[in-house]
């Protein structure tokens, strides 16, 4: 029973939980501010109100003490969904989250499961001071054990979010906080899998791979990017852990060509994963080396200056202008040809 | 100026005592019952005999390592014996001997310590925590657990280890004021021996005592000798109790000694001094219980050497299960890491069995 609505992405997430409290009483939404103020975005707006506050409250502000309590918890058979209120803000909590949310299955040869979900509302635009607009997302994919997802549209927010609840593995639920207030379609059906990257929109000369904040910022660049000639497939990959090689891989086949898109600061950055597999697995289908276009090597900049540090659609246009074009060494391939990894 | 609320949470200015070194009571306090006693007896000597074992283990190359708990008998032992069945336990590295003492297969107990596994035992099957090295962060699990048996009605209650030196650490914090927020049923043991490794209780906390820390939290608090077992067993029984009554957290600070060094890589003497280490072995708690027992006729020399011979058999069988070699299989590197292998641990799971075969082969 889905019924297409359109929302925001917050009114998603806030359908999600609502929903997910709804349809299973060992979920429990806590976290500062999350009760009666709804979170400082609303996203949990009117959650205490309705389920009361045995199932959605606020907490000390602490985050290690959030995430550790929500490790007891999900040990006594509960599915807490916690807050962390901003990306930075969630470092206090990185020794829970790395070294026992994340390894606690591994330590007990899976006999302690932790169905703990993380929503750490992440990155810039917004015009936030310092420690507001952080992309921590590799400190995350780089550790075994979580799986780390950012939803790129107000329907993968309420499906991705319902699918993390769902998981019986932990979850670090990346919300694109710029985002929140853009409206979209949304049929209210949880993902069927966390594992999938998505071909948001199909193109064939070159593959624009993003998530989370910049899914929209590629869809925008795609467009403009027809008056240049090119015909642009866009990947969300919805999934940063584990990762699709195999949605992933196969664009690139098909088109030979590919930038990587994030954020959050390049050198060591997620792009150099995803190029690095993109290499290796595509490297005979390749026209031109991978590109990453990525935020500056600088801690995250004054909201007067983020607009010269966070990637936009001309950046990105010059990077696909970058791919060259005029190479005539690797041989045209018969059109339509599609490979799986 | 002191409100009676105010009060209630400090802790006493000295540390209680049941019974003496001498083995004498203290006070008029009532002790625990007979068997009870007897029953701490047993434990401690078994416990004591398993610790000298491990320790043993250790030399021979069994063990990567072993943090030796000699001479923490009574607050191991006096705290497990406090706990039901329902009731969770959250020890950490060193408790090996409260484990035991909770029922845990002692081998299991030493899986970590083997380089087999992770851990070896079911935390569900005794209601455990797993033991881990990061310090503090049980506290947190503990309090979780507690949190969520308030939240589902539960009547258990979760006890948490921890050492001095953890209590320096933030997630301890942490945990006290969620669990003072909360009125969570848990217990907090401060098992205070003198050194977080090498450093010492004076260049670890500047409150009167580790005790005092509770107060800001809203959390009662109790100073207890930890060598008196009598001791140990009372307190913890009761703020188990008022835990399970609804009455919420205590955090107690047991004064102890570890009488061996940090683990067999330490070097003890760098940073003590024979003359402290002679004056806290005319504390031993195990000794100070057996003149109390012998003294009331309830131990003779029958059932001490009944003990003993207990005590013998538990090692001999850690022994002989622990002096064989351990050969985990490679395959499971892969099988916990997510309810379900990904497609690229699938895949280096290949890569490994190949490897395998080819260097077999």
């Amino acid at each position: 029973m889905t019924t297409d609505e359109r929302m925001s992405m917050a009114a998603a997430l806030n359908r999600a939980l609502a929903d997910a409290l709804e349809a299973d009483d060992r979920v429990l939404v806590f976290g500062e501010d999350v009760g009666p103020l709804g979170g400082v975005f609303r996203v949990t707006d009117g959650l205490a109100a309705r389920f009361g506050e045995r199932r959605v409250f606020d907490t000390p502000l602490a985050e290690s003490g959030i995430v550790g309590t929500a490790i007891g918890m999900a040990m006594n058979g509960l599915r807490p969904v916690v807050e962390m209120q901003f990306d930075a803000f969630a470092y206090p909590a990185f020794e829970q989250i790395t070294s026992h949310l994340a390894k606690l299955r591994n330590r007990t040869r899976g006999r302690v499961e932790l169905p703990v979900v993380i929503r750490i509302p992440y990155g810039g635009g917004i015009g936030g001071v310092e420690h507001h607009c952080d992309s921590s997302e590799v400190y995350y994919t780089h550790t075994p054990g979580l799986r780390v997802v950012s939803p790129g549209t107000p329907e993968d927010a309420y499906g991705l979010l319902r699918a993390a609840i769902d998981s019986p593995d932990p979850v670090v639920f990346l919300e694109p906080k710029r985002r929140y207030w853009a409206k979209d379609a949304v049929s209210l059906a949880p993902a069927d899998s966390l594992d999938r990257a998505v071909i948001r929109r199909p193109g064939r000369d070159v593959t624009l791979i993003a998530y989370g904040p910049m899914v929209a910022t590629a869809l925008e660049t795609a467009e403009a990017a027809t008056d240049e000639g090119w015909d642009v497939e866009v990947v969300d990959l919805r999934s940063l852990s584990p990762f699709d090689d195999a949605t992933v891989a196969g664009s690139v086949r098909r088109t030979g060509r590919a930038v990587v898109v994030h954020e959050a600061s390049g050198f060591c950055g997620y792009g150099a994963e995803v190029a690095a597999r993109i290499t290796e697995r595509c490297f005979h289908h390749l026209h031109a080396p991978v590109l990453r276009v990525t935020g500056f090597d600088i801690p995250y900049p004054p909201p007067k200056l983020e607009e010269h540090h966070l990637p936009g659609v001309d950046r990105i246009l010059d990077a696909i202008a970058r791919l060259q074009w005029d190479d005539e060494v690797v041989p045209a391939r018969p059109a339509g040809e599609v490979q799986h990894a | 100026m002191t409100t009676a609320r105010q009060r209630s949470l400090l802790p006493s200015d000295t540390p209680l005592t049941l019974l003496g070194t001498d083995g004498e009571p203290t006070t008029a306090e009532e002790l625990p019952a007979d068997e009870v006693l007897l029953e701490l007896h047993r434990r401690m000597v078994v416990g004591r005999r398993f610790d000298t074992q491990a320790t043993a283990l250790t030399k021979q190359g069994r063990l990567a390592v072993y943090p030796s708990s000699r001479g923490q008998e009574a607050c191991q032992v006096g705290a497990v014996l406090a706990l039901e069945e329902q009731d969770w336990l959250f020890p950490t590295y060193r408790d090996s001997v409260a484990l035991v003492s909770r029922g845990v297969d002692p081998v299991e107990t030493l899986t970590l310590l083997q380089g087999g596994w992770h851990l070896g035992y079911d935390p569900y099957e005794h209601r455990v925590g797993p033991q881990c090295t990061p310090l503090a962060t049980n506290t947190l699990h503990a309090v979780g657990m507690a949190r969520a048996a308030q939240l589902k009605g539960e009547d258990s209650v979760a006890l948490v280890l921890l050492g001095d030196g953890a209590t320096s650490e933030g997630d301890t914090h942490e945990a006290l004021n969620f669990a003072g927020v909360w009125q969570a049923p848990v217990v907090f043991l401060v098992q205070n021996n003198g050194y977080a490794i090498s450093v010492p209780m004076s260049k670890q906390n500047a409150a009167p005592s580790l005790a005092h820390k509770g107060i800001g939290y809203g959390v009662a608090s109790e100073l207890i000798d930890g060598n008196d077992p009598a001791a140990v067993h009372t307190t913890v029984r009761e703020a188990v109790a008022a835990a399970r009554a609804g009455a919420g957290p205590t955090l107690i600070e047991a004064l102890t000694y570890r009488v061996e060094a940090h683990t067999n890589a330490d070097d003890a003497n760098r940073y003590r001094d024979a003359d402290e280490v002679a004056a806290w072995l005319g504390k031993d708690p195990v000794d100070r219980l057996e003149r109390h027992l012998t003294s009331r006729g309830l131990l003779d020399d029958a059932r001490r050497a009944a003990v003993a011979e207990e005590a013998e058999a538990f090692a001999a069988s850690v022994r002989n299960r622990v002096n064989v070699d351990v050969e985990p299989d490679p395959a499971e590197l892969f099988t916990h890491v997510y309810a379900e292998p990904t497609a690229a641990l699938r895949e280096q799971a290949g890569l490994l069995a190949e490897e395998i075969a080819g260097a077999k082969s």
